[in-house]
């Protein structure tokens, strides 16, 4: 059976591939750093020169704006050589295996990869593959996992409401394809999170999905009651009317987030999407724009949170251990 | 045996010096800090104590890694056209402040800086000379001086652990 | 040419036999366990320390020739097959183009007579083309020589064709091979639906396939009174429907592919595509009713389930890999390793590979009995040897059992009373040669 391959025999991170497994120790860790990191965003000069020399190639076989350019401004303020390369799967079906175009960017000296692909395994498939120094960061794989998505969704909530054990968290939507709600369950979950839920409807929510450690509920009544946190999912175009939900607007009835629905929730909750958002149908805009809203500082976090994770990895090259 | 309290005192009088200039105090990340608050609170400076951690312009990075409790670097005041006095506990290679003045100009250009170190000792690698010491000595190979703090401060001389 | 296989612990399962002692073999035919009037063995083989069992029948090996030569031919399979200890493997009909013409079963049959290991006994096609809507011609098919008739992977979905092609195959008496996978429910999956395709993001395929599929086709069977073998059962739930319907009487038998007994849902681990298979990997409950129902014959046969591969078929994301295990040779070790565990006697173990899959195809093989083709194996219990892609005869590079060290290697193995196989000279430390005569 093969096994974890993010952290070496060193305990050092080598690639960052999903919170599965993360300790609450190297979480905070992250976070921690990410908190420097916020400050250095907020200076004259935005730039630090750890990631000097190094070369970074975002390769996205997936479109994405939001998690391709918030990688591309962490890379830069550390001071990387940022290549983006985005490709479609079906090119590289025709051609080249995705390993063999690895490979070429190899060959050109790429010191760490940031990988999106729509099938889950891709990034874990890359980091078995590449040598020693290359390092893997997974920006979302499939319906797998987005962990850096995931770790600064912590960031944000530790922001706001200053750690996880007292919390009630709720994930809303459809998880059963959520990359995004895997990676934030396995993290809440990691950093001792009091109540982990999933709210949605049935034929979304993934089998056995109280085996990540999340407590499943179909109405948003009994999901949100009293929950510090909600997290909403986004919900793909491709999934608004069909075999798994009946359309948008039933949707919207059951799952989308009123200011009253919100009522349901503790007065102080704060309300969270990984983006893009539907309005008006899983959220509604008053809530959105509302002041319980931490939809926007989430995406400056990111940027602060990617930097984390790849100077975390970067300067952990080779077997030396860390001196005194 | 350094006496610590007599090293303050002598840095003190040395700031003192550099009074009329209005100087930014800042330490850096951890003996620094605790020797530049004991200085700012004994020289009444008007300004806030600032504090840098230089873990993000190290030279060593690729090599050793990301310190994982890496602080956050605090200037309360601009320090565009400032003069600046740097403190730090021990001035060994040079290399931490080669670090601590890169960082200081991402955030500005200071009119100057001035290095205060409660103590010199040998071995640098680097240009770099303090404009103000608390105390001076030469190691043997094979030692190094571990700060302790910050209530009270002392200092030991301690043989590297292999 | 007069072989005797002396002094070896002889297993024939169709007779109950457990027994030492000698086998003749005079030309292709087993003459018996005592020498016959005037024998002179032009080769003894020394079997002493060894078992001696009839040649393995395999239900079902893919040997990708025609149509994917680049993963295996019908040589280097068969060759593979004679290195596993078997001697007839049957071949389903999805290769390219699919067995649904006579002539490329006769082909089959005699390229691989021609060669000298294995025999293949073609699957062929229910209806054209694998296409689920046109009844193949099934009488041309048998009359060439095909075992059965089945559809492979390509499911029938207008159950009213389904129904027509067993009463069809039942008309002439043909074995019907179904693989139970509602192709609904099944569709887009990639995993067994449970706790670890939860993990990795791994679209599902739920146990209602395998059982969704297996009650419309146990009814239809039921109505038509086809005989059907069922390939590759996989969950607990679809076995107590097939002992239900062997219970009542249906004309049912059923294999599971050797890995089911040993693997799990959980091996897949991180993405592991060496354990991407159809069906799925289930989990430790299904594993363990497979077991059972495999001692308790409610599982009639075990099979490799060969399915070779290019090294770069696996080495894609889990989801892009081509699913399937090469497993010729790790058949029979892996079946004996089921009576080391204490899951059914040795006699049993070999039962399932050889008098259980010659039962259900009505063949005369997989048998010891004087008077039948002298299709023989030879193995050693106690060695172990540890599979890796270089020392597997077979051209698939896939395993997830390679590394694992196994018990029982084949030493010799004979088809038609010629030796197609025999371990190299250099570690054969337990067979001896003598000059005839």
């Amino acid at each position: 059976m093969i096994t974890d391959i993010q952290v070496d025999d060193h305990g050092r991170h080598r690639h960052f591939l999903t919170t599965e497994g993360l300790s609450a120790k190297a979480i905070g860790e992250i976070l921690d750093t990410a908190e420097s990191f916020i400050s250095v965003g907020e200076r004259e000069i935005k730039k630090v020169p750890l990631l000097r020399g190094k070369t970074i190639v975002n390769l996205f076989f997936e479109a994405s704006t939001r998690t391709r350019t918030t990688f591309e401004i962490a890379g830069k303020r550390l001071s990387a050589d940022i290549i983006n390369i985005n490709t479609s799967v079906s090119a590289t079906q025709k051609g080249e295996s995705l390993l063999d175009t690895v490979r070429n960017l190899e060959a050109m000296h790429t010191d760490l990869f940031v990988v999106r692909h729509p099938v889950s395994g891709a990034a874990d498939l890359i980091a078995r593959s590449v040598p020693n120094h290359v390092h893997v960061v997974n920006a979302g794989d499939g319906r797998h996992a987005h962990p850096t998505q995931g770790l600064l969704d912590m960031f944000t909530i530790r922001r706001y409401k200053g750690g996880f054990a007292n919390l009630k968290v709720a994930i809303v939507g459809d998880v059963l394809h959520s990359r995004v709600a895997r990676s934030q369950i396995h993290a809440l979950t990691a950093l001792g999170t009091g109540e982990v839920r999933v709210i949605g409807p049935r034929s979304l929510l993934p089998f056995a999905v109280e085996s990540l450690g999340a407590k499943s509920y179909t109405t948003m009544a009994e999901g949100l009651a009293g929950v510090d946190v909600i997290i909403m999912l986004r919900l793909q175009f491709e999934r608004m009317s069909g075999a798994l939900i009946p359309s948008a607007h039933e949707y919207f009835s059951l799952y989308g987030l009123t200011p009253e629905r919100l009522a349901l929730a503790d007065p102080e909750a704060i309300v969270m999407h990984p983006g893009p958002m539907n309005r008006g149908l899983e959220i509604a805009s008053e809530v959105a724009d509302g002041p319980q809203s931490v939809i926007l500082p989430q995406v400056t976090f990111g940027i602060a949170v990617r930097m984390a994770i790849l100077a975390r990895l970067a300067g952990a090259a080779g077997t030396e251990t860390k001196s005194p | 045996m350094i006496d610590v309290e007599e090293a303050l005192a002598r840095m003190a009088d040395g700031i003192a010096l550099l009074k009329d200039q209005r100087p930014v105090m800042i330490g850096i990340h951890t003996g620094g800090v605790w020797v530049a608050e004991r200085l700012h609170h004994r020289l009444g400076l008007a300004d806030a104590l600032g504090t840098l951690d230089i873990s993000f312009y190290r030279d060593d990075f690729s090599r050793v890694g990301m310190n994982p409790q890496v602080k956050t670097s605090q200037l309360p005041v601009s320090l565009e056209g400032r003069h600046i006095v740097l403190v730090d506990d021990v001035l060994h290679t040079g290399r931490t402040i080669r670090a601590a003045l890169n960082e200081i100009f991402d955030f500005a250009r200071p009119a100057s800086i001035s290095l205060a170190v409660l103590i010199v000792r040998d071995g640098r690698e680097l240009p770099i000379q303090p404009d103000v010491v608390g105390a001076a000595i030469a190691l043997r190979p094979g030692e190094h001086l571990k700060l302790t703090g910050p209530n009270p401060l002392g200092i030991k001389i301690m043989e590297k652990a292999e | 040419m007069n072989i005797v296989i002396s002094g070896g612990r002889i297993i024939d399962p169709s007779q109950g036999l457990d027994q030492v002692g000698s086998l003749f073999i005079h030309d292709d035919r087993l003459v018996g366990f005592e020498a016959p009037p005037g024998f002179s063995a032009e080769r003894t083989i020394d079997a002493r320390g060894l078992v001696v069992c009839p040649g393995l029948i395999d239900l079902r090996a893919r040997l990708r020739e025609p149509g994917l030569e680049h993963k295996a031919t019908l040589e280097s399979e068969t060759r593979a097959a004679a290195a596993g200890g078997i001697t007839t493997l049957c071949n389903p009909p999805d290769t390219t183009p699919p067995l649904d013409n006579p002539a490329l079963a006769e082909w089959m049959i005699d390229r691989a007579r021609q060669l000298g290991a294995a025999a293949v006994l073609p699957i062929g096609a229910l209806t054209r083309g694998l296409s689920g809507t046109h009844l193949a011609d099934m009488h041309a098919l048998h009359t060439a020589g095909c075992v059965g008739v089945g559809n492979a992977y390509a499911a029938i979905k207008d159950t009213a064709v389904l129904r027509h092609a067993l009463e069809y195959a039942a008309g002439l008496d043909l074995l019907v091979f179904l693989t139970p996978e509602d192709p609904w429910l099944g569709a887009h999956g990639i995993m067994h639906e449970g706790r670890v395709a939860t993990r990795l993001g791994l679209a599902g395929i739920p146990a209602s396939a395998e059982t969704v599929a297996l009650s419309r086709d146990l009814i239809l069977i039921e109505q038509t009174g086809a005989r059907v073998h069922f390939c590759g059962l996989s969950t607990a739930a679809g076995l107590a429907l097939m002992a239900a319907a062997k219970e009542r009487g249906l004309p049912v038998t059923a294999d599971t592919p050797i890995h089911q007994l040993y693997l799990t849902e959980d091996d897949v681990g991180f993405f592991d595509s060496q354990c991407h298979v159809r069906p799925p990997l289930r989990t430790l409950q299904d594993r363990e009713a497979l077991r059972t129902a495999v001692a308790e014959g409610v599982i009639d046969a075990v099979c490799s389930d060969h399915q070779p591969h290019e090294e770069d078929a696996k080495r894609v994301p889990f989801s892009n890999s081509e699913p399937g295990i090469a497993g010729l040779e790790t058949l029979l070790p892996l079946t004996l390793q089921l009576a080391d565990l204490g899951i059914l006697t040795l006699k049993d173990a070999l039962a399932r590979l050889t008098a259980g899959p010659a039962a259900i195809l009505g063949r005369p093989e997989g048998t010891l009995r004087s008077g039948r083709s002298a299709d023989v194996c030879i193995f050693d219990p106690n060695t172990s040897w540890t599979p890796e892609p270089a020392s597997l005869r077979s051209r698939g590079r896939n395993s997830p059992f390679f590394g694992k060290p196994l018990r029982g290697q084949v030493i010799l193995t004979l088809k038609n009373g010629h030796i197609c196989y025999e371990k190299s000279a250099a570690n054969k430390a337990t067979t001896r040669d003598r000059a005839p005569g």
